[in-house]
């Protein structure tokens, strides 16, 4: 097996893989990123053939490592950065015990941080690398992860997962040698990754004091909407991957999380629209 | 890195891990995870001189077997409370039953299974009230549960339908269909009370299940961590009780485990230096090197190696479990159905 080690944020990975080129992909992708320090990692992740005869036949890619699902599919070689991706991810989400994992998107300015959670095709990933594009930090799109001992947002700035219509919208903006391969007919559609803006990356230890929530709804025409705490406190256990294996430290996380957190839910239809109505949340924040 | 031999001698020789490099870290947590035997190290190196990374992963192990160990308890509990009108002895198994009696073996353990005891007459009353209380039954084929009844030493496994656990309920130690046969009445009659009415088995048995478990029933998955078991069982007792050698020779021949206790003794000396009684391991045999090399058949990228290893002890461990008859039925119904790997 060939393998590169690579550190995001806090946590440090070893991606071991039967094929070269999903490394060099990352290698290239992850070229800012430092070393991982002393060469230790976190987590191993593995990506082999499914069986030995698709490592030259209709190449097939099984994620593995160190954390596992035992159904989880396949992907076609062309796809193998995507896997890599989704093998951080699964580590992450099995794992990890630092930091109460969010599945939300954040950005920070002036040392406070904006948490964007919803589920898949909320715009919450694009909300967050156009907002990047605009003067904000990105810190991920994927986690966020919160510190329990100080109710802080770390940084996890990975790659920025693109899909489908947002990977346009992302080429106006963005300059193209920030740009993964363009990934085709994967399970979520159309997939491109974006290297975060370089600031995204030397700021990656510095953590940010959460200051707003807010749960994105593309499509709706824009509007505010106040939520109950018990609705916030619930949708977040949901979007937590480790809410219950924290046990009482995810519980006392959370509900410090959302009783100082102020949290709304946003409708918009624009990038735009979203913008303004986080500018003026923003604005009035304490 | 060609072998598990890094994990082996991890635990055997906690000071040893200070001088690994961070690429021989990487491979030794590697391992461990895939040996489930993470939380073990972790308890085990934690107050070696290790770097600052390592140091949170190790804490990472400590707290979530932290948990397991409190969610194991709770199903213990959830079983005793649902079996609260029955009268005989429920003995818990395994790693709850290193946990609930608060033994070495049982820190840092992982734990997936409830597996309990009890008799077999029994089964059907123990059987309607984890049903009555919300357990339900995981495989539905009629031909597994006919097989599992005729010939098992538990009954097909049972899933609790909100907390979504398995529990496991043996009447003994070893299939029916196995060479030995395990007094499971003696092992009843003597098993230990704890304090909330549920029971272990007393310490000789307790061993002796355990090694039953490795070398008598399964292929040797997971042995690396059956075998630390069996180390911390017997090196507790062995130091705590002057007669434990003499007992535990005494209960293997009752259940005609005196082989399998041989071995496991040697294995375990072998491996992480155990404490033994020379004359109950035995001589040497030639044998010994190949479970060695299946014990140890793993990669420094947490992969299985050694694949026709690997499938001669999976063979072999049908053979033990059945006459040649019998497994070439079941093999072939197996086969015809399409499902998986046989049990």
């Amino acid at each position: 097996m060939h393998h590169i080690l690579l550190k995001i944020g806090p946590a440090a990975f070893r991606i071991a893989s039967a094929w070269r080129r999903p490394l060099d992909q990352l290698a290239s992708l992850y070229r800012d990123y430092p070393a991982p320090d002393g060469g230790q990692v976190d987590f191993t992740v593995r990506l082999e053939p499914e069986k030995p005869w698709r490592r030259h036949i209709r190449p097939s890619v099984h994620i593995g490592g160190d954390f596992w699902l035992p159904d989880a599919a396949p992907l076609p070689l062309t796809q193998g950065l995507l896997a890599a991706e989704m093998g951080m991810n699964l580590q992450m989400a099995l794992g990890w015990r630092r930091h109460l994992l969010l599945h939300a998107s954040s950005v920070e300015k002036d040392g406070k941080a904006l948490v964007m959670t919803g589920l898949s095709g909320s715009g919450k990933s694009t909300l967050s690398a156009m907002l990047a594009e605009r003067g904000w930090r990105f810190m991920g799109d994927e986690f966020a992860l919160l510190d329990p001992a100080s109710g802080h947002i770390m940084p996890f700035p990975r790659l920025i997962s693109l899909k489908n219509e947002a990977i346009a919208a992302m080429q106006k903006v963005a300059s193209s040698d920030r740009f993964g391969p363009q990934l085709q007919g994967t399970p979520k559609g159309d997939i491109r990754h974006l290297v975060p803006p370089l600031e995204a990356i030397t700021q990656m230890n510095a953590p940010a004091r959460p200051a707003l929530l807010l749960f994105p709804r593309f499509g709706h025409a824009p509007e505010l909407r106040d939520m109950g705490q018990a609705e916030i406190f619930v949708r977040l256990t949901q979007a937590s991957t480790n809410y219950v294996a924290l046990g009482e430290a995810g519980f006392q996380s959370l509900t410090r999380f959302v009783e100082q957190v102020p949290a709304r839910a946003m409708d918009y239809q624009s990038v735009d629209q979203a913008v303004e109505l986080i500018d003026s949340l923003w604005s009035h924040l304490p | 890195m060609r072998d598990a031999r890094p994990l082996v001698d991890a635990l055997r020789e906690p000071a040893s891990v200070e001088s690994l490099s961070g690429g021989e870290w990487t491979d030794l947590i590697s391992i461990a995870r895939a040996e489930s035997l993470i939380g073990s190290l972790a308890h085990r190196i934690i107050h070696s001189k290790v770097p600052e990374r390592i140091r949170m992963v190790l804490q990472d192990a400590v707290g979530a077997h932290d948990l397991a160990r409190q969610q194991a308890l709770w199903e213990a509990d959830c079983a005793r409370r649902a079996l609260a009108d029955y009268p005989g002895r429920i003995v818990l198994m395994k790693g709850t039953a290193y946990v609930a009696a608060n033994l070495a073996a049982g820190i840092g353990r992982s734990i997936g299974d409830l597996d309990i005891m009890v008799a077999r007459d029994d089964l059907p009353v123990v059987e309607s009230a984890l049903l009555e209380a919300g357990w339900e039954w995981v495989k539905p084929d009629p031909y597994d549960d006919q097989y599992y009844r005729e010939h098992m030493h538990e009954l097909p496994p049972l899933i609790h339908r909100e907390r979504d656990r398995m529990i496991d309920v043996h009447h003994t130690i070893l299939p029916l269909t196995a060479g030995p046969t395990p007094d499971a009445e003696a092992i009843l009659q003597s098993a230990v009370r704890l304090e909330n009415g549920l029971y272990v088995m007393a310490p000789a048995d307790m061993a002796l299940h355990s090694i039953a478990h490795l070398f008598a029933d399964g292929d040797l998955a997971g042995g690396l961590r059956n075998l630390w078991d069996i180390n911390h069982l017997l090196r507790q007792w062995s130091a705590t009780d002057t007669q434990f050698w003499v007992h535990l020779a005494e209960r293997a021949r009752v259940h005609g485990l005196s082989d399998e206790l041989a071995r496991a003794l040697r294995l375990a000396s072998a491996l992480y230096a155990t404490p033994v009684d020379s004359s109950l391991a035995g001589r040497a045999a030639v044998t010994d090197a190949l479970y060695i090399r299946r014990l140890l058949a793993r990669d420094g990228y947490g992969r299985e190696t050694r694949k026709l290893v690997r499938f001669a002890f999976y063979i072999r461990s049908h053979w033990l479990r059945m006459p040649p008859l019998m497994l070439a039925r079941h093999l072939w119904t197996k086969w015809r159905k399409g499902g998986q790997r046989p049990e």
